[in-house]
């Protein structure tokens, strides 16, 4: 059994640790030690720490994986001298650890300048999650004493940037010092410098240049920073962001060869000047420079461990690919290749619009053949691509300004991606190539984009390259004739689309009809039931009472299944106009059931907590005084949610309350893809949100402006304007094709927005479509609708009028028991569900 | 909590000791699920009528631990019947007890039996 130890804890004394594991070999026992009191976590993402301050987020992986992998994590314990000649070192403690293999990932540490006052209260460095608590709690205590606190940061490069926005979140004014003459030295030029420039003080961070800070002022407390005799800059608070020192102590005590200003020198196989004993990471010197990025530092991790393993062929490349990309406080910045040209290397091409922030250059070769390298400020989108086209030698166009220039342009030209060689390196984080990724689709090893990522890891780290991975995969698959299936689910060959067809045209009436005429034999599941379920209902005006097994969870028993598995119920109430006795019924019958009572977001009233049991007696006294099911429980029109509009509103254009009643008791209970809401404002105020809706009306002067496509939800998206100034005839006009269209054609659970933006063509076919009927369908899209409208039936009262129908609503099929395991708590003078973990 | 779990363990036919009268057949939907209230456990049942079988297992969902499986909806995953959670869609399988689609612990599956228009759920205890 031989002895590894890795000093340091940090990201890529993790990887080594992951690389290790990943290789699966015996015969050795694998020891990390850290100083941080927590195990490694992502470095790069530090400032996503002041969001959250959830430290658990940023690992790069529990203790627990420590353990589980057999690997022995030492937290908390710094080693303070290594042995060469017995093979041992020593920790904080006085003990001793003998090893076989040594390796040094102790990274670096924030260089801090050698300025007067440094060591004032009020001066950090930006490092550790401990450094941020520090800071965070110095900024709370500055808002406190005093308004307008300001934060200097020291240091122009991206970290020092990242901590502007972040001291920025805090509450206090922040201004960033940096003595280059531009920002990013290392990866932008003067002009690009510039832009940033102009789109970081857009945003409200003060930038200063050229700057050389002779001291900083104040008693113990820092006050600000002297740059020359009269100028000064007023500061609470100073984060240093000077660069990185590499941690290089422990090399230089033990004698190992260092590097004149710091590092311990490796070799290509990352060793020391001593064969036991590696460097990896910021500590490690290679070709004579420090690497600071992570992606060398991962590299040289797989290097060390392989060298280790016997494979000492494996060693570190002799060029290092020092592009990035990133998101900086939300603008993109990247840089590639050889980013800045002298003259007589190369010819520089540079496109660049201050209005809009943007920059981009290029360098090719004098030749105009080879893609050298290049900077990108605001629009990133491209680097993929052109970081492929350098990194392969590819060929360019004749003209190369169309790999920067808009496609409006004549740009956009970047090429096919199956062009790129099979060798070019798609996923740096996890070395998967191209032709690697092709691979596992050419051999049937996957056969969708989650199978290619299974199979390769691509994409799993960074996540950088996942667009690209998912555009080989697509391409791939259609270079070999496999159509991308939509197939509903295992049990049909066919979309959502096609069945529809079958089902209107073969006029079936039962879930099984189909499954026995068109299924694979199988018996349906959970995806395909409640496909067909709407289906039927769309073709049939079937209530979900007809066919209730196939329907689901929420439908089969017409409310909302909530987390303990009691019930929700919601009324309609069209437009949210309520009279004060509906009101005074809703709380007398909530307080009967001792229901918990909200206000829902699309303005209905939720009871909530309702047994299986108790559903039908709170509907049969709901309908007593006159409400009807609000459908909130299926995949159909929900509310249309109405501003109060021009009978009150002293701003109102129209009467959209009215109109709102109108239009939801004309889409009441018809089923769609997925869910339907709608919205109408009385004038351009837009109270009624009517465009984060799925059809939105908004009365201007002459009409309504209707607008289609819009939600909230996790991806919010406004509805975009199908026609203006149209009465309300025809908006409902307009209206029935555009919902019935969507019905037909959309895939299962598929919202109105996410349908639209696939549509081919876009708006302007649908437009077509709806306005102009280019399809020649207009007609029977109103009279579908029209059927709709006139065969609905309030699916509640249709079942409690029926006691074969309400033979369901038991919880138990031998009892008139309710179910026993339910427990509720009070909350806030009501209640809500126990819970269980 | 733990005790709403241990209290369900899968019957083979072999160990039934009492075959426990639930309800006529006509109380249960045509492929779909009823609950069958036997002691102090609550048991989903299934007429599965595409098969021609019937299903029995625990009522409670090893997710969240709600009694809900027999509200859920049933088929088929490459042929094997299953029953998918209404509460989050975990499936299970109504043979082995397996969840299909994920890790959760199987469920415990009971034997059925048919005789006169009645269903009999088989426990062992």
């Amino acid at each position: 059994m031989k002895n590894i130890i890795v000093i340091g804890n940090g990201m890529v004394g993790y990887k080594f640790c992951e690389k290790f594991v990943a290789a699966q070999t015996t015969g050795f026992t694998l020891t990390i030690f850290g100083e941080e009191p927590r195990p490694a976590y992502d470095r790069v993402h530090l400032s996503a720490y002041f969001e959250d301050e959830n430290a658990t987020k940023l690992e790069m992986a529990p203790a627990s994986w420590y353990t589980e992998n057999n690997i022995n994590l030492i937290t908390n314990n710094r080693i303070v001298d290594i042995n060469k000649e017995a093979k041992t070192v020593t920790d904080q403690h006085n003990q001793q650890h003998t090893y076989d293999y040594l390796i040094l990932a102790t990274g670096s540490v924030p260089f801090v300048p050698p300025i007067k006052g440094v060591e004032k209260e009020g001066v950090f460095v930006y490092r550790t999650i401990e450094d941020l608590e520090g800071m965070i709690a110095y900024a709370k205590h500055i808002n406190q004493i005093k308004p307008n606190g300001k934060a200097a940061i020291l240091g122009g490069g991206l970290l020092g940037l990242e901590a502007g926005k972040a001291v920025m979140d805090m509450g206090l004014e922040p201004h960033v010092v940096e003595f280059a003459p531009k920002l990013m030295p290392r990866q932008l030029d003067a002009r690009s410098s510039k832009v940033l420039q102009l789109k970081l003080e857009s945003m409200g961070i003060h930038i200063h240049l050229s700057k050389a800070t002779n001291q900083i002022l104040g008693d113990e407390v820092i006050t600000g920073m002297e740059f020359g005799e009269d100028d000064i800059l007023e500061t609470d608070m100073l984060i240093i962001s000077a660069g990185i020192r590499p941690r290089d102590e422990l090399g230089k005590s033990c004698g190992l060869k260092m590097g004149i200003r710091g590092g311990i020198e490796v070799n290509n196989r990352m060793q020391t000047s001593d064969p036991y004993i590696y460097a990896i990471g910021e500590v490690a010197l290679y070709n004579q420079m420090i690497y600071g990025l992570v992606a060398p530092g991962y590299d040289m991790a797989h290097v060390a461990v392989q060298q280790i393993l016997g494979h000492t062929d494996i060693t570190m490349a002799s060029d290092i690919d020092m592009s990035t990309k990133l998101k900086l406080i939300g603008v993109d910045v990247a840089s590639f290749g050889t980013p800045f040209m002298p003259a007589d290397k190369g010819l520089s091409i540079i496109f660049e619009n201050k209005t809009q922030f943007l920059y981009k250059r290029i360098n090719v070769s004098l030749d105009g053949k080879k893609l050298l390298g290049g900077i990108m400020v605001g629009d990133a989108a491209d680097y993929s691509m052109l970081h492929q086209i350098y990194l392969n030698g590819m060929a360019i166009p004749e003209d190369p300004a169309q790999l920067i220039l808009p496609a409006s342009e004549g740009g956009g030209l970047l090429g096919d991606i199956m062009d790129l060689p099979d060798e070019a390196q798609v996923c740096s984080c996890e070395s998967v190539s191209k032709g690697q990724i092709c691979n596992t689709i050419e051999t049937g090893a996957a056969t969708d984009l989650a199978g290619v990522v299974s199979c390769t890891k691509a994409g799993t780290g960074c996540g950088g390259c996942k667009p690209m991975v998912k555009d080989l995969t697509e391409a791939t698959l259609k270079s070999l004739g496999i159509e991308v299936k939509d197939h509903i689910c295992e049990h049909f060959d066919f979309n959502r689309q096609e069945l529809y067809s079958l089902i209107q045209v073969k006029g079936y009436e039962t879930f099984n009809e189909v499954l026995d005429n068109h299924g694979n034999g199988g018996h349906g599941c959970e995806i395909c039931k409640p496909v067909i379920a709407s289906l039927m209902a769309t073709i049939h005006a079937d209530t979900a009472n007809k066919e209730y097994a196939i329907q689901d969870s929420n439908d089969r028993f017409l409310a909302n299944i909530q987390r303990n598995g009691t019930y929700s119920v919601v009324p309609r109430v069209p437009g949210g106009e309520i009279t004060p006795d509906k009101l005074i019924a809703l709380g007398e019958i909530a307080k009967k059931y001792d229901l918990y009572t909200k206000i829902t977001g699309g303005v209905r009233i939720d009871l909530f907590g309702a047994t299986l049991n108790q559903l039908p007696l709170i509907w049969k006294e709901l309908i007593s005084h006159g409400f009807e099911s609000g459908h909130a429980y299926g995949k159909s029109l929900r509310t249309v949610k109405t501003c109060v509009g021009s009978t009150w509103c002293r701003y109102g254009m129209d009467e959209s309350v009215s109109f709102g009643i109108e239009l939801e008791n004309r889409y009441r209970g018809i089923r769609a893809p997925h869910k339907i809401k709608g919205g109408v404002s009385g004038c351009i105020r837009e109270c009624a949100e009517a465009r984060g809706k799925d059809f939105g009306l908004i009365a201007v002067e002459g009409g309504w402006n209707l607008y289609v496509g819009g939600n909230g939800g996790a991806n919010p998206r406004h509805a975009e304007l199908l026609a203006e100034q149209i009465d309300n005839q025809t908006v409902i006009k307009y209206l029935d094709r555009y919902l019935m269209f969507y019905m037909r054609t959309a895939k299962p659970l598929q919202r109105t927005a996410a349908w639209q933006e696939r549509l081919d063509g876009g708006m302007a076919y649908l437009k077509e479509v709806i306005i102009e009927d280019k399809l020649g369908i207009a007609a029977d899209l109103e009279a579908e609708m029209q059927t709709l409208v006139n065969k609905f039936e309030c699916e509640w009262t249709q079942a409690v009028n029926n006691p074969e129908m309400m033979k369901r609503f038991n919880h138990f099929v031998n009892s008139k028991e309710e179910d026993d395991n339910l427990v509720f708590v009070p909350m806030r003078e009501q209640k809500m569900p126990q819970q269980w973990q | 909590m733990e005790t709403f779990l241990s209290k369900y363990t899968k019957t083979a036919p072999a160990e039934v000791t009492t075959w426990f009268k639930a309800a006529s057949v006509n109380d249960f939907p045509k492929d779909g699920g009823a609950c069958v209230k036997y002691k102090d456990k609550q048991i989903a049942v299934f007429n599965f009528e595409r098969l021609n079988q019937w299903f029995a297992c625990q009522n409670l969902c090893p997710h969240k631990l709600e009694m809900v499986l027999s509200r859920g909806m049933i088929g088929d995953h490459q042929g094997i019947p299953k029953v998918a959670c209404p509460l989050h869609k975990k499936t299970f399988s109504l043979e082995s007890g397996e969840n299909l689609n994920g890790d959760l612990p199987a469920i415990a599956t009971y034997p059925v039996k048919i005789e006169a228009g009645f269903v009999y759920i088989g426990f062992s205890d």
